[in-house]
């Protein structure tokens, strides 16, 4: 049972990382733009991240520092893909491979270095609940800060007039034009808003998750954030409750590891990729279901006066 | 203010010249960052321009590194011209490698030469067949095939460490994970002395002239690109898209794997967890500053090469990390699709 309840500990906090990212490309999704960016720029701001932990001491700043450096590199692909008119995917694709690149480059001189001794977090009183209390109450803030967020979005996007001005141009930004809407400039602030949260991901990953930094360290997780957004069909209470579910999945190949089963283990390491294909299988399966739910102008590019 | 104006024709001229004015803003910025690293510029240069292509023996290692990029950009050139996101090849590059291992490590010391042929082949099919999981996919069930192709890159390496750290370990390695080292027969053959070039090149080169012939002389190569250009065109025309997803799939899947496999019983020579070395993605790169055409495809795996060998050089000589690759062909892609703004906009000056 203990090793239950630190399971779904695990859980939630690797789940917490996917959330982060996803929530952010649902907002670049809901405003009609793909990033396929987003491993890359995980990649950037985890270095930036660590970087700024180390020197600074402050975790904080290094949530800060990610979340800066996604949001430049989001701007450098939302200038492109808005006002150039490049293709989405390739751009996204340039984004992803310069990424890893750069990171592998510039992140050399930080592989050994460590960051300070982490704080344990436990809410008083709550935390002490026998199975509960280690289960839920005893985790990093950013975990408890992801769902306010995940509530946030929600109110945001269907309860506000910016959140509905946010979604007419991801569905018709010929309309949201005609009505006098800056298409572009909306779309340029979604993608630089997702890209922060990417970029706050990616920072979690380095300066709390797994406290270090390595080439690619990334490994695939802003990709499987990207799937979250098609699994969860755009609603980010479902991105929250699928990327619980997928960090699940990570988690549970340590677990099973740990309570000995005799697999090797590369076939568990494969599971959250695996279980990506699957998810998107499923989810995919009927096309009028995702249409219905798709933003309609995704990936479109949309260049006024044309 | 700069205002982009749409050209009534795609020019042709930036056509050819973007990827040139691509690379030469990649430049610049690599002589801003040697000078900002502290590095001679001149120096640096040298090193990615210069020492790859100043002797025979340079020159050969240089087209020994663009042989797979050429192979697998060459398939993905048919891929992307049909629409079809194909970015897992670095998956379906090691699939390839590891089926051909597989082949060439029943070969022993009486084995005859016809294993090299079937060595190819196991690894164009191992290419083909993870690349079919993306079409089968896509085409059954509708899954993008940009995040399937590339989740099963993720799960081709963790196969492939699963027989290197298991099952294909060299008894006599010291535990080291890797196969042992292939029989000499079961080595692709060399095509000179003194230099590592072997069969891939020639096989590559044919590969350029039969992709041409595909895309443009053939009448199946014609649809795959009208299905890219203009969907409903092709269903007008009664083209097949599921058809077309498939040839696009599995070209570019077994052009993978046969690079896979030319390098595994090539330079390497046995299966290391050191196969996967990102020539998937780089090929990207290659295929679309070659401009999805085989022949300048030719000329970007040269300077794809040139940027791998200069990174090589660039950590022996400059003392910078070999990473350094990474971020010029990042920049380059970069450079290329903002260049490319032009072949459809004009520039102009609008109060």
């Amino acid at each position: 049972m203990e090793s239950i309840a630190l399971l779904i500990a695990a859980s939630l906090n690797a789940g917490t990382v996917l959330a982060i990212a996803s929530l952010g490309l649902l907002i670049n999704e809901k405003a009609g733009i793909v990033n396929l960016g987003a491993e890359g720029l995980m990649l950037c701001a985890a270095l930036a991240g660590f970087a700024v932990t180390v020197h600074t001491g402050s975790t904080v700043a290094g949530f800060a520092a990610g979340m800066v450096a996604g949001a430049l590199l989001a701007a450098v692909f939302g200038v492109l893909v808005i006002w150039l008119n490049t293709n989405q995917y390739a751009t996204g694709l340039a984004l992803s491979l310069f990424g890893a690149g750069f990171s592998a480059f510039a992140g050399t001189r930080y592989v050994q270095e460590k960051l300070p001794e982490q704080v344990q977090h436990a809410i008083p009183l709550l935390s002490d609940i026998p199975l509960v209390g280690p289960a839920l109450f005893r985790h990093h803030p950013m975990v408890y800060l992801c769902v306010l967020l995940t509530l946030a979005l929600i109110w945001f996007l269907w309860r506000t007039r910016a959140g509905l001005v946010l979604r007419s141009v991801g569905e018709s930004p010929e309309s949201a034009h005609a009505l006098g809407y800056p298409v572009r400039r909306i779309r340029l602030l979604a993608v630089v808003a997702g890209g922060a949260l990417c970029g706050l991901a990616g920072a979690y990953v380095s300066t709390v998750y797994t406290p270090l930094w390595v080439e690619n360290m990334i490994a695939g997780k802003g990709w499987i954030a990207l799937a979250l957004t098609t699994f969860a069909t755009w609603r980010p209470a479902r991105v929250l409750l699928g990327a619980y579910l997928f960090g699940g999945v990570t988690m549970l190949q340590f677990h099973l590891q740990g309570i000995g089963v005799d697999v090797p283990s590369q076939f568990l390491s494969m599971m959250p990729y695996l279980a990506t294909v699957v998810v998107l299988v499923l989810m995919s399966r009927n096309p009028t279901w995702i249409r219905v739910n798709m933003p309609a102008s995704i990936g479109k590019p949309f260049y006024p006066g044309s | 203010m700069l205002r982009l104006e749409v050209r009534p024709q795609p020019s042709v001229r930036w056509g050819y010249a973007s990827p040139l004015l691509a690379l030469a803003i990649t430049v610049v910025i690599g002589v801003i960052l040697f000078a900002v690293l502290g590095k001679d510029p001149v120096r640096g240069l040298q090193v990615f321009f210069w020492e790859p292509v100043k002797s025979g023996y340079a020159w050969s290692e240089l087209m020994v590194k663009a042989t797979p990029l050429l192979i697998i950009a060459l398939g993905l050139a048919v891929c992307f011209r049909s629409n079809v996101w194909n970015i897992g090849a670095e998956g379906q590059y090691v699939l390839g490698a590891v089926c051909a291992a597989g082949v060439a490590l029943t070969a022993g010391k009486d084995t005859g030469v016809w294993i090299i042929p079937a060595i190819l082949l196991a690894g164009v099919l191992g290419g083909m067949f993870w690349a079919g999981i993306t079409a089968l996919l896509r085409d059954r069930f509708n899954a993008n095939e940009i995040l399937v192709s590339l989740m099963l890159v993720y799960v081709g390496i963790q196969v492939l460490n699963y027989l290197v750290y298991g099952p294909w370990k060299d008894p006599m390695g010291f535990n080291f994970p890797q196969t042992k080292t292939f029989e000499s027969v079961a080595q692709m053959p060399r095509l000179m002395q003194g230099s590592r070039l072997n069969i891939g090149l020639p096989l590559a080169l044919l590969g350029v002239v039969a992709a041409w012939i595909f895309l443009f002389r053939t009448y199946s190569g014609f649809a795959q690109q009208v299905g890219g250009l203009a969907p409903a065109a092709a269903r007008y025309a009664g083209f097949s898209s599921r058809k077309a997803l498939w040839i696009a799939l599995l070209t570019s899947g077994g052009a993978a794997g046969l690079a896979g496999a030319l390098e595994v019983a090539g330079p390497i020579g046995q299966l290391t967890p050191f196969v996967p070395a990102g020539y998937g993605f780089a090929a990207i790169i290659v295929a679309y500053v070659g401009r999805l055409h085989p022949v300048g495809i030719v000329f970007s795996a040269i300077l794809m090469s040139m940027f791998y060998i200069g990174g090589e050089l660039a950590q022996s000589r400059l003392g910078l990390p070999k990473s350094i690759t990474g971020v010029f062909q990042g920049l380059l892609l970069f450079a290329l699709l903002a260049c490319d703004t032009l072949i459809a906009y004009r520039v102009v000056w609008k109060k």
